[in-house]
């Protein structure tokens, strides 16, 4: 692909236990969590990666920015093959990463401290570092609670500031892992509009999220079937009106999706094509 | 409720203590603690009491804020003067049963005590003034030097950072423990001192279990956004110091002076 940002091949994935017997022995457990994903990813998408628990979701978000390194396969990053331990530090920066848990990410005791940490670690001078703060928090609406104390804010606020934290190392691709699954229906909404945003706004999104409300809103989606690899990859559209493929491993639908087929089987005429409640909405109504 | 702890006993206003470098209010401080040794009359005493007065004028903390914190030292400064009051052999000029006090006693009772009373003041000003983040970052760059030593200075302040920053998490972890034993029945309030410590075991193991998972997601994140150590990083508030550091240097290096003139001549 000609626009091509992030580009995955063959990758596979092993964790390695060291499991002691009972007579003392170790014995090295293998589990292939990962097994040969290949990937394109363009430059400016937002693609989407879903799956139930454990189907290497999270392992492979963090294998793209070289937090895991592939047990076989190559990833490349802006044309850095990610084993290039030197340039390692560079593809972290290209490649910023939102975690799930929003306590767990955040290290300074004060907001703008800690996104500064990002642009401190890779030596930025500390003017730039300034305006590039201020234009996060600015960009995620957390400025006003630049000196505020973290574990004063709410989670969706503390997420918000995980996210500001990212966007300050300057990075063309942003990896969201699970970033809303903590978080209560408000801040998952705060959190979907901001990622929304740095989409139009010409970042590459990649978003993994076992919620189909949220998956809908990329252009892209992946399903990854536990020890299998990919199941489906293409639209929204295309992926979700597969419903039967996604019942197979245990993923439900997005609720329109749902509607749809059920209102089918009651021998209504509706779209395959209808993955949002808006479009549901919209179409249901046109028929009256 | 848990959440609204101040994290050490930091008083935010805005003053000219406030604003000063953190590394010339440590220096400060530990010359304080050296000065408050050296001197050996009440006249030192005085003369250092006046100092302190007006550095605490200036800093805008209230005098109440200041003995608030010295109620938890009360026994220790009490234990100091009757100590010294009832120990201490000399000219005897009180005497009633078996407890006996003599004019050098009382001397040295009195004496102890104003030292000590100064050295609490005095050094709470140093937390009371300073943020604990800044607090850290002044320390590793005053430690700079012993970064050559191999001394890993960077880590022991990113540390102290990282633990100022999840004391808050930690409790409100502790408080969820404590909440979800005491939903399956555990009781914490009640039998002797040993069964309470032995009832805490349900809240210890899984606070650990917990610390070590925060510490794994940290250390990821931390990874995450180029965490390389100390080396080659740069700060959103760069140390500088600036024109009322300097006149603060020479002010505390010329009472420094004035003390150990007072001490050679009086």
């Amino acid at each position: 692909m000609e626009n091509s940002i992030i580009k995955i091949e063959n990758l596979i994935y092993e964790y390695v236990k060291q499991e002691v017997l009972d007579d003392g022995s170790t014995v090295e457990k293998v589990k292939r969590a990962l097994n040969g994903i290949s990937l394109d990813i363009e430059k400016g998408s937002f693609l989407a990666v879903v799956g139930q628990n454990g189907s290497g979701k999270s392992t492979l978000a963090k294998n793209i920015n070289g937090l895991l390194l592939p047990t076989r396969g190559k990833i490349t990053v802006k044309g850095v093959e990610l084993a290039d331990d030197e340039r390692i530090w560079d593809i972290r920066q290209n490649v910023a990463m939102v975690f799930q848990n929003p306590d767990n990410q955040l290290v300074a005791s004060i907001v703008e401290d800690d996104v500064a940490f990002g642009p401190e670690n890779l030596g930025v001078p500390s003017e730039v570092i300034r305006q590039r703060v201020d234009d996060a928090l600015k960009l995620v609406g957390m400025y006003e609670m630049r000196n505020k104390a973290p574990h004063l804010l709410s989670g969706g606020q503390k997420q918000r500031i995980a996210i500001a934290g990212a966007l300050a190392m300057d990075p063309d691709i942003i990896v969201f892992d699970e970033p809303t699954a903590m978080l209560d229906p408000k801040g998952r909404k705060e959190v979907m509009a901001i990622i929304n945003k740095l989409h139009e706004e010409g970042k590459t999104i990649i978003l993994i999220t076992h919620f189909m409300e949220e998956a809908v809103q990329a252009d892209r989606v992946v399903i990854l079937k536990k020890g299998s690899g990919i199941l489906l990859d293409g639209s929204p559209k295309e992926v979700f009106c597969q419903s039967e493929t996604l019942r197979d491993v245990d993923l439900t639908p997005p609720l329109a999706v749902e509607l749809g087929d059920r209102l089918r089987a009651r021998g209504m005429d509706i779209p395959q094509d209808i993955t949002r409640i808006e479009e549901l909405v919209e179409y249901l109504c046109q028929l009256k | 409720m848990i959440r609204d702890i101040t994290l050490g006993q930091y008083y935010n206003a805005d003053s000219v203590i406030h604003r000063l470098d953190p590394r010339i209010k440590i220096i400060a401080s530990l010359l304080y603690i050296v000065e408050l040794f050296v001197v050996d009359s009440f006249i030192g005493f005085f003369y250092a009491t006046a100092a302190l007065g007006l550095v605490i004028a200036l800093s805008k903390v209230p005098l109440s804020f200041i003995f608030r914190g010295m109620k938890a030292l009360l026994i220790i400064l009490i234990f100091t003067f009757v100590i010294n009051l009832f120990m201490i052999d000399g000219t005897i000029i009180f005497k009633l049963w078996i407890f006996t006090i003599s004019k050098e006693g009382l001397y040295a009772a009195l004496f102890m005590t104003f030292r000590l009373v100064l050295l609490i003041t005095g050094t709470s000003l140093l937390t009371l003034t300073t943020k604990p983040i800044s607090l850290t970052d002044g320390l590793e760059r005053l430690l700079y030097p012993l970064s050559k030593l191999k001394v890993p200075t960077h880590e022991i302040a990113m540390m102290m950072t990282i633990a100022l920053r999840f004391i808050p998490t930690l409790l409100e972890e502790t408080d969820k423990i404590i909440k979800a034993q005491q939903a399956r029945g555990a009781d914490f309030e009640s039998g002797n001192l040993i069964n309470r410590a032995k009832n805490l075991i349900p809240i210890i193991v899984p606070l650990f279990v917990s610390a070590f998972r925060i510490a794994h997601d940290l250390a990821m994140a931390m990874e995450a956004r180029c965490y390389k150590g100390g080396e080659g990083r740069t700060r959103l508030h760069p140390m500088k110091y600036g024109k009322r550091d300097l006149v603060a240097y020479v002010l505390v290096f010329a009472f420094l002076a004035s003390i150990i003139l007072l001490r050679i001549f009086i």
